[in-house]
């Protein structure tokens, strides 16, 4: 039996002239983008560009999706109106849960991402962002939600062992873990890398951990559960923090307090780490939620309305001459790094986690799932193209220098400076010095991992709106709220590898499973500590800088698990009988077997010593040999041999994974087109919504 | 306007999650009330919600 599907509008004539004139008018902004040559270019064009794009992508692409490939049924009941139990399962409001959602998926990772393509100038990453957002990642998180409603809820590694069988089950489950690790590591290594040096980031972010635990009391002894007046406290405590750590960097006595070199810093994430995982949530980790959630929404409001109303003027060129694979900030070409750097933004299968198991879970109306899972993922997407905005507002001279590590530029500012220029990106020592004093800060040159940048030109947007005076405040104000939300992501993740580790070890000890058993837990959370503080560490030992061989590997794992996702929504597409349709997801699904294989190939066996891990390894290795290192080079060299190779079996590891499950998922449609044996679908039964069509609870 | 004002301030509360106890306790009345017995404090309420929030995948990357 047909159920009922969207009803599809019919367009009149006026609706079809405003969209012919938005599709008119995204297509010059675009064309402007990608052929204008000259000095610079009006940020406004991005905005138009984006705004067209993404209008018409939901317009018309995702009503196709909702209406033809998945049927959105509104007639049908969602999990949350048939298992309602007040807690996990609750009808709710269409626009809270796209709240909820967009705080869930957006993360440093878009701001970071396009901030380290710029190198490749603005257009390659532009463009990916809009196009893989619109044809790859919009749809990717809407039809894990969907799919996922349709299931009661199910986790994508639940959905994955049940529409494919074990195989697709366990690659899954690893690769969640895999990605959990990595991530965690390279976003540590960011805020590492903010903080080095610099008395005032790293007070300001230390004392969002005291903040965080007042907080955290506040919410729980004196006014239990009052979210709000408890965020505002806090959010005016972290602007006293900002600053209080301005003051605190004039004392000479007192900041040395604070003046840390890298892997100083990374011993104390990592025990710092530990200690989040192991203390209760309402402690830190969910005040420090709230604090962030905040902050985050807020500030990235203020920077679009700032760009909005200022349109900065865009000075990095279209397209660089780094696109042959020599850029400064991470080695490759422009194919297939470009692809691997910017995930979150385009594409990011991070999403899928939370598209399955915790938002289809609140839908009220399954058809909410398209303003939600498609919608939402726009919005990301946007915060992504703003990143790009603040990181090519910058000077280019300005931004390599910042960006390029010492390992490739040289440690002396007069060696760095005259290495940019013969790129033919002209900056000064002085126009350094000036800067970094500006921004509070002793040193701008090579604070890589792209925070610095960023705050840089989020600064520089901010100050230009409100006022010169306060850069440096702006300055450790992003940092500030950039860490703020790193260590959160940091502290859930952690959490999050440890039920995983718990609930594996289970199987083999019992009382290892039991979550509340704090032998268990202080075993796992070590475990996982150790795992992400391992790569951790090495990054901030490694002369590149660490990001240049940390974020491609993240890249490619992120990309990998959205792989896994797209394999389990082209299953259960072929499953029920949209064959026809399968291209929707089939067809991002093969970009990315595409980019993740030659990246990962790449990373692998390339012969140049930025971006295959084993040459570079062998290169070290040799020279250890030869006896031509520097003595404290050749301290670390074993070190960073080792890592190498172990950075060479994870990419491997990614790269065997993903081809097994797409193979799996070939063997499993292959049976489906034939009639072969397969498992079949395990979509919950039809059971009619019994709520009136506009019925909301809020 | 007062309306309108209104519905931002309910809406800010909700989506923050301000409300929570008020909206576990009208749940608790509509749905358990019959099997007897007496809801949660505020103070213990917060910590099973937020137990119970943060046992999985809750922030991204």
């Amino acid at each position: 039996m047909r159920q009922p599907t969207l009803p599809v509008k019919k367009m009149t004539p006026l609706g079809m002239l405003t969209w012919l004139g938005i599709a008119i008018l995204g297509a010059s902004a675009v064309g402007g983008i990608a052929i204008h040559r000259g000095e610079s270019i009006n940020s406004l064009w991005f905005i138009v560009a984006a705004v067209c794009v993404y209008a018409i992508g939901y317009r018309f692409y995702s009503a196709f999706i909702a209406a033809k490939v998945l049927m959105l049924d509104a007639t049908r009941a969602t999990p949350a109106e048939r298992l309602n139990d007040g807690r996990d399962f609750v009808p709710t409001n269409k626009w809270v849960v796209f709240g909820h959602h967009f705080a869930a998926i957006a993360g440093p990772g878009p701001l970071i991402g396009p901030t380290l393509a710029a190198q490749f100038g603005y257009l390659p990453g532009t463009l990916w962002i809009l196009i893989g957002a619109v044809l790859g990642g919009c749809v990717q998180d809407f039809v894990t939600l969907f799919f996922s409603t349709r299931r009661n809820g199910r986790s994508l590694g639940q959905m994955a062992r049940d529409e494919l069988g074990p195989i697709g089950g366990v690659a899954a489950l690893v690769g969640v873990m895999m990605i959990m690790i990595i991530l965690i590591a390279v976003l540590g290594l960011v805020v590492v890398n903010a903080m080095k040096h610099s008395p005032w980031a790293t007070s300001t972010v230390a004392a969002t951990i005291p903040i965080a635990v007042l907080i955290g009391l506040y919410m729980r002894n004196i006014r239990p559960g009052r979210v709000l007046e408890a965020t505002l406290i806090g959010v005016a405590l972290l602007l006293i923090a900002v600053a209080g750590g301005g003051w605190l960097d004039q004392q000479p006595d007192l900041r040395q307090w604070f003046d840390y070199d890298g892997p100083q810093l990374a011993l104390m994430i990592i025990a710092y780490g530990f200690a989040a995982a192991v203390v209760p949530v309402w402690l830190l980790l969910a005040p420090r939620d709230y604090l962030s959630t905040f902050m985050k929404i807020g500030t990235v409001l203020a920077l679009a309305v700032a760009i909005v109303i200022l349109n900065p003027t865009v000075k990095m060129p279209a397209v660089t001459q780094f696109i042959d694979g020599t850029g400064p900030i991470f080695g490759g070409e422009l194919f297939p790094f470009v692809f691997i750097t910017i995930a979150c933004g385009a594409i990011s299968g991070f999403h899928s986690l939370i598209s399955s198991g915790t938002t289809p879970k609140l839908l009220a109306n399954e058809t909410d799932a398209r303003f939600i899972g498609y919608g939402a993922m726009m919005m990301e997407s946007f915060v992504a193209i703003m990143a790009m905005i603040a990181a090519t507002v910058l000077d280019p001279g300005v931004y390599f220098a910042i960006n390029s590590p010492a390992g490739i530029v040289g440690k002396e500012a007069a060696e760095a400076v005259a290495k940019i220029n013969s790129w033919g990106f002209p900056v000064t020592v002085a126009q350094m010095e000036q800067l970094a004093a500006n921004m509070g800060e002793a040193s701008l040159f090579a604070r890589t991992g792209g925070a610095p940048s960023f705050a840089v030109g989020m600064a520089s947007i901010f100050a230009s709106a409100f006022g010169e005076a306060f850069l440096s405040l702006w300055y450790h104000f992003a940092i500030m709220f950039e860490a703020l939300f790193i260590l959160t992501t940091l502290d859930a993740g952690t959490r999050v590898g440890r039920f995983m580790l718990q609930d594996l070890f289970g199987n083999i000890y019992p009382p290892l499973g039991r979550t509340s058993w704090y032998p268990s837990v202080l075993l796992t959370s070590a475990l996982v500590v150790g795992a992400w503080g391992y790569f951790l560490y090495m990054g901030t030992l490694d002369p590149l800088g660490g990001i240049n061989s940390l974020w491609p590997l993240f890249g490619i794992a992120n990309q990998m698990l959205a792989a896994i996702a797209l394999c389990v929504g082209t299953t259960i597409l072929i499953k029920s009988g949209k064959l026809r349709y399968a291209w929707v997801t089939a067809l991002p699904l093969s970009w990315l077997v595409i980019i993740t294989s030659t990246a990962a190939w790449e990373k692998l066996f390339s012969p140049e010593l930025r971006v295959g891990f084993i040459a570079h390894a062998k290169d070290l290795s040799d020279k250890l040999a030869a006896g031509v290192l520097p003595p404290d080079k050749a301290a670390t060299a074993p070190q960073l041999i080792f890592n190498d190779y172990v950075d060479a079996v994870l990419t491997a590891f990614f790269l065997v994974t993903t081809w097994v499950l797409v193979l799996d998922t070939l063997r499993v449609s292959y049976r489906i087109a034939t009639g072969g044996a397969h498992p079949p679908s395990s979509e919950a039964p039809h059971e009619p919504s019994r709520v009136v069509e506009d019925w909301v609870r809020d | 306007m007062k309306n309108t004002l209104y519905g931002l301030w309910r809406g800010l509360r909700r989506v923050s999650g301000d409300d929570a106890y008020e909206r576990y306790l009208a749940h608790w009345r509509k749905h358990h009330a019959a099997e007897g017995g007496q809801p949660l404090d505020r103070k213990a309420f917060i910590k099973v919600e937020q137990d119970r929030k943060w046992n999985g995948v809750r922030r991204c990357c």
